[in-house]
């Protein structure tokens, strides 16, 4: 494997390990469950992405040749994560998850 | 390198499903349940195919293919059970 094919592996791999972490420490700190919904939805896909992509990088680095599971499993996550995010918001607005004090108005009780 | 750089992105990956579960257990409300379940499928899946390079072998790729499908599945029929009351009308 070339150097730089392998310096460009170890940065994928850094940034979707970094957007990964970043995505989870919002899920477990942000105070209300609609800006929790913001951390992972929108971090976890780029990260997951950055691996897969890292993967593809690596496999075909190593001679093995471009695999279409990676492809698949990219495109899959990136179009259904805003599909669970947006089902899961109509469902909390349903039921009607507690928000924080200082959220401005809730036009889903008027 | 490229090994210590893997060993670090798994060490992340297993602190970010860490930090999912403490979500799963402490969330005050079913919805937050629900997303932090819909987290750890999708981290489950970045430890797969990190495993897979760890290995050199490409065979584990389907199996984080089943996972991102019935992942997405069940939590789209969660959600609709707490919206609805039931998964199938």
């Amino acid at each position: 494997m070339s150097l730089i094919a392998e310096y460009l592996i170890s940065a994928l791999l850094l940034l979707g390990g970094a957007f990964t972490l970043i995505g989870a420490i919002g899920l477990a700190r942000l105070p209300d469950f609609f800006t929790r919904l913001h951390g992972p939805t929108k971090a976890t896909t780029v990260g997951v992405g950055a691996i897969m992509l890292s993967s593809v990088f690596y496999f075909s680095a190593n001679g093995a040749g471009i695999g279409i599971s990676e492809i698949l499993i990219t495109v899959f996550l990136l179009m259904t994560a805003p599909v669970s995010a947006n089902i899961l918001a109509k469902a909390a607005m349903h039921i009607g998850v507690k928000t924080m004090e200082n959220t401005e108005c809730n036009p889903w009780d008027q | 390198m490229m090994t210590a750089a893997l060993y670090i992105t798994i060490a992340m990956v297993t602190l970010a499903a860490l930090l999912n579960v403490y979500r799963l257990i402490k969330g005050p409300d079913a919805p937050d349940r629900v997303l932090a379940l819909d987290t750890l499928y999708i981290n489950a899946i970045a430890l797969i195919i990190l495993l897979g390079i760890t290995l050199g072998t490409r065979m584990y790729l389907e199996a984080a293919l089943l996972i991102a499908v019935m992942g997405f599945v069940g939590t789209v029929a969660m959600a609709k059970y707490l919206k609805r009351g039931s998964v199938i009308e």
